[in-house]
Protein backbone atom coordinates (compact mmCIF):
# COMPACT_ATOMS: atom_id res chain seq x y z
CA UNK A 1 0.00 0.00 0.00
CA UNK A 2 1.50 3.48 -0.57
CA UNK A 3 1.08 6.15 2.01
CA UNK A 4 -0.19 9.33 1.34
CA UNK A 5 0.90 12.58 2.40
CA UNK A 6 -0.02 16.55 1.79
CA UNK A 7 3.15 17.80 1.26
CA UNK A 8 7.12 16.13 1.28
CA UNK A 9 9.40 18.36 1.66
CA UNK A 10 13.27 16.91 0.40
CA UNK A 11 16.49 18.84 1.94
CA UNK A 12 16.36 19.32 5.99
CA UNK A 13 18.48 23.37 5.47
CA UNK A 14 17.22 26.42 6.27
CA UNK A 15 14.94 26.29 3.03
CA UNK A 16 12.98 22.76 3.68
CA UNK A 17 12.83 23.40 7.33
CA UNK A 18 11.16 26.81 6.63
CA UNK A 19 8.52 25.55 4.42
CA UNK A 20 7.87 22.73 6.27
CA UNK A 21 7.08 24.74 9.61
CA UNK A 22 4.99 27.27 7.17
CA UNK A 23 3.10 23.94 6.21
CA UNK A 24 2.58 22.69 9.48
CA UNK A 25 1.17 25.34 11.00
CA UNK A 26 -1.19 26.00 8.62
CA UNK A 27 -2.09 22.22 9.29
CA UNK A 28 -1.10 20.07 6.53
CA UNK A 29 0.69 16.35 7.42
CA UNK A 30 4.44 17.58 6.48
CA UNK A 31 7.13 15.06 6.15
CA UNK A 32 10.44 16.54 5.74
CA UNK A 33 13.28 13.90 4.15
CA UNK A 34 16.97 14.40 4.22
CA UNK A 35 20.07 12.44 3.76
CA UNK A 36 22.22 13.11 6.06
CA UNK A 37 22.67 11.72 9.86
CA UNK A 38 21.36 15.13 11.77
CA UNK A 39 18.62 18.26 9.89
CA UNK A 40 19.88 21.83 10.02
CA UNK A 41 21.90 21.49 5.89
CA UNK A 42 24.59 23.19 6.03
CA UNK A 43 23.55 25.76 8.85
CA UNK A 44 25.14 23.70 11.70
CA UNK A 45 28.87 24.60 10.02
CA UNK A 46 28.28 27.94 10.34
CA UNK A 47 29.44 29.58 13.40
CA UNK A 48 30.15 33.13 12.68
CA UNK A 49 27.43 35.58 13.41
CA UNK A 50 25.40 36.66 10.65
CA UNK A 51 24.82 39.97 8.92
CA UNK A 52 21.30 41.51 8.13
CA UNK A 53 18.99 43.57 10.04
CA UNK A 54 17.13 42.11 13.77
CA UNK A 55 14.41 40.53 11.63
CA UNK A 56 16.99 38.37 10.02
CA UNK A 57 18.82 37.32 13.22
CA UNK A 58 21.44 38.98 12.79
CA UNK A 59 24.69 38.37 15.62
CA UNK A 60 23.12 34.97 15.73
CA UNK A 61 25.26 32.12 14.77
CA UNK A 62 24.10 29.54 12.18
CA UNK A 63 23.63 26.74 14.03
CA UNK A 64 21.76 28.66 16.84
CA UNK A 65 19.32 29.18 14.11
CA UNK A 66 19.27 25.59 12.84
CA UNK A 67 18.32 24.53 16.94
CA UNK A 68 15.60 27.26 16.47
CA UNK A 69 14.85 26.38 13.66
CA UNK A 70 14.36 22.58 14.37
CA UNK A 71 12.20 23.31 17.95
CA UNK A 72 9.80 25.21 15.57
CA UNK A 73 9.33 21.98 13.32
CA UNK A 74 8.59 19.64 16.06
CA UNK A 75 6.40 22.16 17.49
CA UNK A 76 4.39 22.56 13.75
CA UNK A 77 4.27 18.57 13.79
CA UNK A 78 6.87 17.81 11.28
CA UNK A 79 7.96 14.05 10.82
CA UNK A 80 11.34 13.98 9.56
CA UNK A 81 13.37 11.04 8.37
CA UNK A 82 17.25 11.40 7.95
CA UNK A 83 19.42 9.18 6.33
CA UNK A 84 16.65 9.00 4.10
CA UNK A 85 17.41 9.47 0.07
CA UNK A 86 14.88 10.66 -2.33
CA UNK A 87 15.83 8.02 -5.68
CA UNK A 88 13.14 9.33 -7.47
CA UNK A 89 9.97 11.13 -8.24
CA UNK A 90 7.28 9.96 -10.82
CA UNK A 91 4.26 11.55 -12.91
CA UNK A 92 1.64 11.63 -9.63
CA UNK A 93 4.21 13.45 -7.17
CA UNK A 94 5.26 9.35 -6.56
CA UNK A 95 8.12 9.44 -4.39
CA UNK A 96 10.67 6.62 -4.39
CA UNK A 97 12.87 6.78 -1.21
CA UNK A 98 15.96 4.73 0.49
CA UNK A 99 15.82 5.04 4.16
CA UNK A 100 18.61 3.20 6.14
CA UNK A 101 22.43 3.94 6.25
CA UNK A 102 25.20 2.43 3.09
CA UNK A 103 26.39 -0.18 6.27
CA UNK A 104 22.95 -1.10 7.59
CA UNK A 105 19.46 -2.65 6.21
CA UNK A 106 17.76 -0.50 3.49
CA UNK A 107 14.28 0.25 3.25
CA UNK A 108 13.08 1.31 -0.04
CA UNK A 109 9.53 3.12 0.51
CA UNK A 110 7.14 4.85 -2.38
CA UNK A 111 5.36 7.72 -1.10
CA UNK A 112 2.31 10.06 -3.06
CA UNK A 113 2.54 13.23 -2.02
CA UNK A 114 0.20 15.84 -2.78
CA UNK A 115 2.73 19.03 -3.38
CA UNK A 116 6.24 18.22 -3.54
CA UNK A 117 9.02 21.54 -1.85
CA UNK A 118 12.38 20.71 -3.13
CA UNK A 119 14.73 22.36 -1.20
CA UNK A 120 18.18 20.50 -1.92
CA UNK A 121 20.40 23.15 -1.80
CA UNK A 122 24.05 23.32 -3.67
CA UNK A 123 26.99 21.54 -4.48
CA UNK A 124 31.10 22.94 -4.61
CA UNK A 125 32.31 23.82 -7.69
CA UNK A 126 35.99 21.72 -8.23
CA UNK A 127 38.84 23.86 -9.33
CA UNK A 128 41.21 20.69 -11.70
CA UNK A 129 44.90 21.73 -12.03
CA UNK A 130 47.21 18.34 -11.86
CA UNK A 131 46.38 15.99 -8.92
CA UNK A 132 43.41 17.69 -7.87
CA UNK A 133 42.03 13.86 -7.31
CA UNK A 134 44.49 13.07 -4.56
CA UNK A 135 43.31 12.48 -1.04
CA UNK A 136 43.91 15.74 0.42
CA UNK A 137 42.49 18.06 -1.99
CA UNK A 138 38.97 18.62 -1.02
CA UNK A 139 36.20 21.28 -1.22
CA UNK A 140 36.32 24.13 1.17
CA UNK A 141 32.87 22.96 2.51
CA UNK A 142 33.84 19.61 3.16
CA UNK A 143 36.56 20.87 5.58
CA UNK A 144 34.71 23.18 7.25
CA UNK A 145 31.68 20.18 8.14
CA UNK A 146 35.34 18.33 9.59
CA UNK A 147 36.17 21.12 12.19
CA UNK A 148 32.97 22.16 12.73
CA UNK A 149 30.58 19.47 13.07
CA UNK A 150 32.68 16.61 13.10
CA UNK A 151 35.81 18.48 15.71
CA UNK A 152 38.44 16.83 12.96
CA UNK A 153 41.27 18.54 11.47
CA UNK A 154 41.24 17.29 7.56
CA UNK A 155 45.13 18.23 7.77
CA UNK A 156 47.29 20.88 9.62
CA UNK A 157 49.08 22.72 6.95
CA UNK A 158 46.12 24.29 4.67
CA UNK A 159 46.22 26.13 1.16
CA UNK A 160 42.90 27.72 0.41
CA UNK A 161 42.13 27.87 -3.69
CA UNK A 162 39.48 30.99 -3.72
CA UNK A 163 38.67 34.36 -1.74
CA UNK A 164 35.02 34.33 -2.07
CA UNK A 165 33.50 34.52 1.36
CA UNK A 166 33.43 30.62 2.15
CA UNK A 167 37.15 30.92 1.52
CA UNK A 168 37.68 33.61 3.78
CA UNK A 169 35.47 32.24 6.70
CA UNK A 170 36.38 28.54 6.11
CA UNK A 171 40.50 30.05 6.31
CA UNK A 172 39.29 31.80 9.49
CA UNK A 173 38.09 28.74 10.75
CA UNK A 174 40.12 26.65 10.47
CA UNK A 175 42.85 28.62 11.90
CA UNK A 176 40.33 28.56 14.86
CA UNK A 177 40.06 25.03 14.70
CA UNK A 178 44.02 24.49 14.63
CA UNK A 179 44.76 24.28 11.46
CA UNK A 180 47.47 26.22 9.63
CA UNK A 181 46.45 27.98 6.60
CA UNK A 182 49.81 28.42 5.02
CA UNK A 183 47.90 30.12 1.43
CA UNK A 184 45.48 31.70 0.06
CA UNK A 185 45.27 31.90 -3.73
CA UNK A 186 42.74 33.98 -5.65
CA UNK A 187 42.79 34.30 -9.73
CA UNK A 188 41.17 37.47 -9.83
CA UNK A 189 43.62 40.17 -9.23
CA UNK A 190 41.42 41.22 -5.86
CA UNK A 191 39.63 39.17 -2.97
CA UNK A 192 36.42 38.33 -3.28
CA UNK A 193 34.80 38.33 -0.14
CA UNK A 194 33.70 41.15 2.14
CA UNK A 195 36.15 42.91 3.23
CA UNK A 196 35.39 42.15 7.13
CA UNK A 197 36.11 38.95 6.62
CA UNK A 198 39.06 39.18 4.65
CA UNK A 199 40.38 41.42 7.24
CA UNK A 200 40.54 38.94 9.87
CA UNK A 201 42.90 36.36 8.10
CA UNK A 202 45.05 39.43 7.06
CA UNK A 203 45.52 39.88 10.90
CA UNK A 204 46.17 36.54 11.15
CA UNK A 205 49.01 36.91 9.01
CA UNK A 206 47.99 34.38 6.27
CA UNK A 207 49.88 35.10 2.91
CA UNK A 208 47.27 35.86 0.50
CA UNK A 209 48.33 35.79 -3.34
CA UNK A 210 46.14 37.01 -5.79
CA UNK A 211 46.13 36.86 -9.68
CA UNK A 212 48.30 33.20 -8.84
CA UNK A 213 46.03 29.75 -9.16
CA UNK A 214 47.24 26.40 -7.94
CA UNK A 215 49.40 24.72 -11.22
CA UNK A 216 49.56 21.33 -9.90
CA UNK A 217 48.73 19.14 -6.05
CA UNK A 218 52.40 16.78 -5.58
CA UNK A 219 51.98 13.54 -3.75
CA UNK A 220 54.63 12.75 -1.04
CA UNK A 221 55.34 9.03 -0.03
CA UNK A 222 52.03 8.23 1.68
CA UNK A 223 50.09 9.09 -1.87
CA UNK A 224 48.54 12.35 -0.14
CA UNK A 225 49.34 15.52 -0.66
CA UNK A 226 52.47 17.13 0.24
CA UNK A 227 53.43 19.55 -1.49
CA UNK A 228 51.88 22.55 -3.50
CA UNK A 229 53.18 24.13 -6.71
CA UNK A 230 51.40 28.15 -7.35
CA UNK A 231 51.81 30.05 -10.29
CA UNK A 232 51.43 33.93 -11.20
CA UNK A 233 48.14 33.98 -13.93
CA UNK A 234 48.15 36.52 -17.00
CA UNK A 235 44.82 38.58 -17.86
CA UNK A 236 43.57 35.48 -19.38
CA UNK A 237 43.72 33.34 -15.89
CA UNK A 238 46.65 31.32 -17.90
CA UNK A 239 49.63 30.40 -15.46
CA UNK A 240 52.47 32.52 -16.26
CA UNK A 241 55.93 29.81 -16.90
CA UNK A 242 58.52 30.90 -14.75
CA UNK A 243 56.52 32.00 -11.58
CA UNK A 244 56.44 28.56 -10.17
CA UNK A 245 56.62 28.74 -6.36
CA UNK A 246 55.97 25.53 -4.31
CA UNK A 247 54.70 25.65 -0.53
CA UNK A 248 55.02 22.24 1.88
CA UNK A 249 51.85 21.63 2.73
CA UNK A 250 49.18 18.34 3.56
CA UNK A 251 45.83 19.99 2.48
CA UNK A 252 44.60 22.13 -0.56
CA UNK A 253 40.36 23.64 0.28
CA UNK A 254 38.79 24.58 -2.61
CA UNK A 255 36.23 27.20 -2.12
CA UNK A 256 35.52 27.97 -5.96
CA UNK A 257 31.58 28.76 -5.45
CA UNK A 258 28.55 26.23 -5.61
CA UNK A 259 25.92 25.22 -8.20
CA UNK A 260 22.68 24.53 -7.94
CA UNK A 261 21.87 20.59 -7.04
CA UNK A 262 19.14 20.12 -9.33
CA UNK A 263 18.59 16.12 -9.38
CA UNK A 264 14.97 16.22 -8.51
CA UNK A 265 13.82 19.20 -10.32
CA UNK A 266 15.09 17.44 -13.44
CA UNK A 267 13.30 14.33 -12.51
CA UNK A 268 10.19 15.91 -12.39
CA UNK A 269 11.06 17.61 -15.60
CA UNK A 270 10.65 21.28 -14.90
CA UNK A 271 11.60 23.84 -16.76
CA UNK A 272 15.12 25.07 -15.90
CA UNK A 273 16.78 28.76 -17.15
CA UNK A 274 20.56 29.16 -17.02
CA UNK A 275 22.13 31.89 -14.51
CA UNK A 276 25.38 32.73 -14.38
CA UNK A 277 25.16 34.81 -10.92
CA UNK A 278 23.16 31.95 -9.29
CA UNK A 279 25.67 29.50 -10.11
CA UNK A 280 24.40 27.78 -13.01
CA UNK A 281 21.36 25.99 -14.34
CA UNK A 282 17.85 26.72 -11.92
CA UNK A 283 14.33 25.71 -11.65
CA UNK A 284 11.77 28.60 -13.51
CA UNK A 285 9.86 29.47 -10.70
CA UNK A 286 6.83 31.84 -10.35
CA UNK A 287 6.65 34.52 -6.96
CA UNK A 288 4.54 31.24 -5.18
CA UNK A 289 8.14 29.30 -5.60
CA UNK A 290 6.19 26.83 -7.55
CA UNK A 291 8.10 25.15 -10.60
CA UNK A 292 7.13 24.83 -13.95
CA UNK A 293 5.16 21.47 -13.03
CA UNK A 294 1.98 22.02 -10.84
CA UNK A 295 2.26 21.44 -7.28
CA UNK A 296 6.14 21.08 -7.12
CA UNK A 297 7.88 23.79 -5.42
CA UNK A 298 11.39 24.78 -5.04
CA UNK A 299 13.79 26.56 -2.64
CA UNK A 300 16.42 28.23 -1.31
CA UNK A 301 19.60 27.18 -3.18
CA UNK A 302 17.89 24.65 -5.12
CA UNK A 303 17.06 28.06 -6.93
CA UNK A 304 20.02 30.06 -7.07
CA UNK A 305 22.72 29.78 -4.80
CA UNK A 306 22.48 33.07 -2.38
CA UNK A 307 22.89 32.21 1.18
CA UNK A 308 20.77 31.24 4.29
CA UNK A 309 18.45 33.95 4.97
CA UNK A 310 17.25 34.24 1.31
CA UNK A 311 16.95 30.18 1.52
CA UNK A 312 14.77 30.60 4.87
CA UNK A 313 12.75 33.68 3.38
CA UNK A 314 11.79 31.24 0.25
CA UNK A 315 11.27 28.45 1.93
CA UNK A 316 8.20 30.17 4.02
CA UNK A 317 7.07 31.21 0.52
CA UNK A 318 7.08 27.66 -1.11
CA UNK A 319 5.63 26.28 2.22
CA UNK A 320 2.70 28.76 3.08
CA UNK A 321 1.95 28.09 -0.69
CA UNK A 322 1.49 24.99 -0.77
CA UNK A 323 -0.75 24.77 2.04
CA UNK A 324 -2.84 27.48 -0.15
CA UNK A 325 -3.07 25.34 -2.78
CA UNK A 326 -4.21 22.55 -0.54
CA UNK A 327 -7.33 24.87 0.92
CA UNK A 328 -5.24 25.28 4.34
CA UNK A 329 -4.65 29.05 4.36
CA UNK A 330 -7.19 31.34 2.62
CA UNK A 331 -5.74 33.18 -0.48
CA UNK A 332 -6.24 36.61 0.77
CA UNK A 333 -3.57 35.58 3.93
CA UNK A 334 -1.16 34.02 1.62
CA UNK A 335 -1.05 36.53 -0.79
CA UNK A 336 -0.88 38.98 2.09
CA UNK A 337 2.51 37.24 3.87
CA UNK A 338 3.77 36.57 0.84
CA UNK A 339 4.20 40.23 -0.26
CA UNK A 340 5.96 41.09 3.63
CA UNK A 341 8.08 38.09 2.71
CA UNK A 342 9.02 39.41 -0.59
CA UNK A 343 9.59 42.70 0.64
CA UNK A 344 11.83 40.90 2.86
CA UNK A 345 13.73 39.22 0.15
CA UNK A 346 14.24 42.54 -1.44
CA UNK A 347 16.02 43.95 1.64
CA UNK A 348 18.36 40.62 1.90
CA UNK A 349 19.35 41.16 -1.55
CA UNK A 350 20.64 44.80 -1.31
CA UNK A 351 24.73 46.56 -1.35
CA UNK A 352 27.26 45.36 -4.28
CA UNK A 353 26.79 41.88 -3.72
CA UNK A 354 23.04 41.65 -3.51
CA UNK A 355 21.76 43.97 -5.81
CA UNK A 356 22.81 41.58 -9.17
CA UNK A 357 20.72 38.93 -7.40
CA UNK A 358 17.71 40.99 -7.02
CA UNK A 359 17.74 41.79 -10.51
CA UNK A 360 18.42 38.29 -11.66
CA UNK A 361 15.43 37.08 -9.56
CA UNK A 362 13.44 39.47 -11.27
CA UNK A 363 14.72 38.33 -14.60
CA UNK A 364 14.00 34.18 -13.06
CA UNK A 365 10.31 35.58 -12.34
CA UNK A 366 9.88 37.33 -15.68
CA UNK A 367 11.19 34.74 -17.68
CA UNK A 368 8.43 32.38 -16.28
CA UNK A 369 5.51 35.16 -16.87
CA UNK A 370 6.41 34.90 -20.91
CA UNK A 371 8.04 31.44 -20.83
CA UNK A 372 5.49 29.31 -18.73
CA UNK A 373 2.84 31.54 -17.30
CA UNK A 374 0.81 28.93 -15.24
CA UNK A 375 2.46 25.65 -14.28
CA UNK A 376 1.04 22.33 -15.92
CA UNK A 377 0.08 19.41 -14.90
CA UNK A 378 2.83 16.71 -14.78
CA UNK A 379 2.38 14.08 -17.39
CA UNK B 1 49.28 11.83 15.28
CA UNK B 2 45.71 12.87 16.71
CA UNK B 3 43.82 15.83 14.56
CA UNK B 4 40.67 16.20 17.03
CA UNK B 5 39.86 19.51 17.58
CA UNK B 6 40.41 20.38 21.29
CA UNK B 7 39.63 23.82 22.92
CA UNK B 8 37.35 25.80 20.31
CA UNK B 9 36.41 29.14 21.08
CA UNK B 10 32.79 29.32 19.84
CA UNK B 11 32.31 24.97 19.81
CA UNK B 12 31.88 22.69 22.73
CA UNK B 13 33.77 20.15 21.63
CA UNK B 14 33.77 17.88 24.55
CA UNK B 15 30.42 16.83 23.42
CA UNK B 16 30.86 13.68 22.14
CA UNK B 17 29.21 10.08 21.89
CA UNK B 18 30.99 7.22 23.96
CA UNK B 19 34.16 6.25 23.28
CA UNK B 20 34.55 2.96 21.28
CA UNK B 21 36.89 1.48 19.07
CA UNK B 22 36.94 0.47 15.31
CA UNK B 23 39.70 -1.84 13.34
CA UNK B 24 40.72 -0.32 10.28
CA UNK B 25 42.58 -2.54 7.56
CA UNK B 26 43.02 -5.05 10.79
CA UNK B 27 44.37 -2.04 12.84
CA UNK B 28 41.97 -1.06 15.91
CA UNK B 29 41.80 2.57 16.46
CA UNK B 30 40.15 5.05 18.70
CA UNK B 31 36.44 6.28 17.61
CA UNK B 32 33.51 8.20 19.08
CA UNK B 33 30.04 6.06 18.60
CA UNK B 34 27.60 8.06 16.23
CA UNK B 35 30.17 10.31 14.68
CA UNK B 36 30.99 9.64 10.66
CA UNK B 37 33.46 7.07 10.31
CA UNK B 38 35.25 9.31 8.36
CA UNK B 39 36.04 11.72 11.04
CA UNK B 40 37.33 8.55 13.09
CA UNK B 41 39.91 7.75 10.35
CA UNK B 42 41.00 11.10 9.87
CA UNK B 43 41.39 11.54 12.85
CA UNK B 44 43.89 8.79 13.11
CA UNK B 45 45.51 10.11 10.08
CA UNK B 46 43.89 7.80 7.69
CA UNK B 47 43.32 9.81 4.51
CA UNK B 48 42.84 7.24 1.99
CA UNK B 49 39.27 5.53 1.92
CA UNK B 50 39.68 3.56 -1.67
CA UNK B 51 41.22 3.06 -5.11
CA UNK B 52 39.70 3.74 -8.07
CA UNK B 53 38.74 0.81 -10.82
CA UNK B 54 40.37 1.75 -13.49
CA UNK B 55 43.47 3.58 -12.61
CA UNK B 56 43.55 2.33 -9.25
CA UNK B 57 43.93 6.17 -7.73
CA UNK B 58 43.94 6.66 -4.28
CA UNK B 59 40.69 8.60 -3.16
CA UNK B 60 39.99 10.32 0.19
CA UNK B 61 37.23 13.01 1.48
CA UNK B 62 36.08 15.47 -1.27
CA UNK B 63 33.11 16.85 -0.30
CA UNK B 64 31.61 15.44 2.73
CA UNK B 65 28.59 15.43 2.96
CA UNK B 66 27.27 12.38 1.01
CA UNK B 67 27.37 13.43 -2.73
CA UNK B 68 30.44 12.23 -4.43
CA UNK B 69 31.28 8.90 -3.30
CA UNK B 70 35.17 9.60 -2.59
CA UNK B 71 34.81 8.03 0.72
CA UNK B 72 33.55 4.81 0.36
CA UNK B 73 35.07 2.03 2.25
CA UNK B 74 34.12 -1.21 2.92
CA UNK B 75 32.16 -1.96 6.38
CA UNK B 76 31.45 -5.08 7.84
CA UNK B 77 31.25 -6.59 4.36
CA UNK B 78 29.22 -4.17 3.09
CA UNK B 79 30.98 -2.32 0.31
CA UNK B 80 30.47 1.08 -1.14
CA UNK B 81 29.67 2.61 1.96
CA UNK B 82 30.33 6.58 1.79
CA UNK B 83 31.81 6.57 5.83
CA UNK B 84 30.94 10.71 5.57
CA UNK B 85 26.94 9.77 6.31
CA UNK B 86 27.41 6.78 7.64
CA UNK B 87 27.86 6.75 12.07
CA UNK B 88 30.44 4.64 13.80
CA UNK B 89 29.15 1.65 15.81
CA UNK B 90 31.45 -0.13 18.36
CA UNK B 91 33.62 -2.84 17.02
CA UNK B 92 33.12 -1.76 13.27
CA UNK B 93 35.84 -3.93 11.02
CA UNK B 94 36.62 -1.00 7.94
CA UNK B 95 38.68 -1.90 5.23
CA UNK B 96 40.15 0.57 2.44
CA UNK B 97 38.00 -0.13 -1.08
CA UNK B 98 39.65 -1.45 -4.35
CA UNK B 99 37.91 -0.75 -7.25
CA UNK B 100 34.00 -1.46 -7.42
CA UNK B 101 34.60 -4.45 -4.62
CA UNK B 102 32.35 -7.25 -4.27
CA UNK B 103 32.16 -7.31 -0.48
CA UNK B 104 32.31 -10.28 1.59
CA UNK B 105 29.92 -12.14 3.29
CA UNK B 106 28.81 -11.10 6.84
Amino acid sequence: MIENRDIVVVGAGPAGLAASIEAGRAGADVLLIDLNMKPGGQLFKQIHKFFGSSAHRSGTRGYDIGLQLLKEAEKAGVEIWLQSTVMGVFPGNLIGIEKGTDAGEKELVTLKAKKIIVATGASENVVRFKGWTIPGVMGAGAAQTMINVNHVRPGRKIVMLGSGNVGLIVSYQLMQAGCDVVALIEAAPKIGGYAVHAAKIRRAGVPIYTKHTIVEAIPGEDKTVSKVVIAEVDDKFQPIPGTEETIEADTVTIGAGLKPALDIVKLAKCDLTFNGPFGGFIPLHNEKMETSKEGIYAAGDATGVEEANTALEEGKIAGISAAESLGLISSDKAEAEREEIWKRLTALRMGPFGERRLKEKENVLHEYKEKIGAPSEWN
Amino acid sequence: MCLRVEDHVILDVDKKGPKVTITVDGKVIEAYEGEPILAALLSSGIRINRYTVKKHEPRGIFCGIGQCSDCSMIVDGQPNVRTCITPVKAGMVIKTQDGLSKGESK
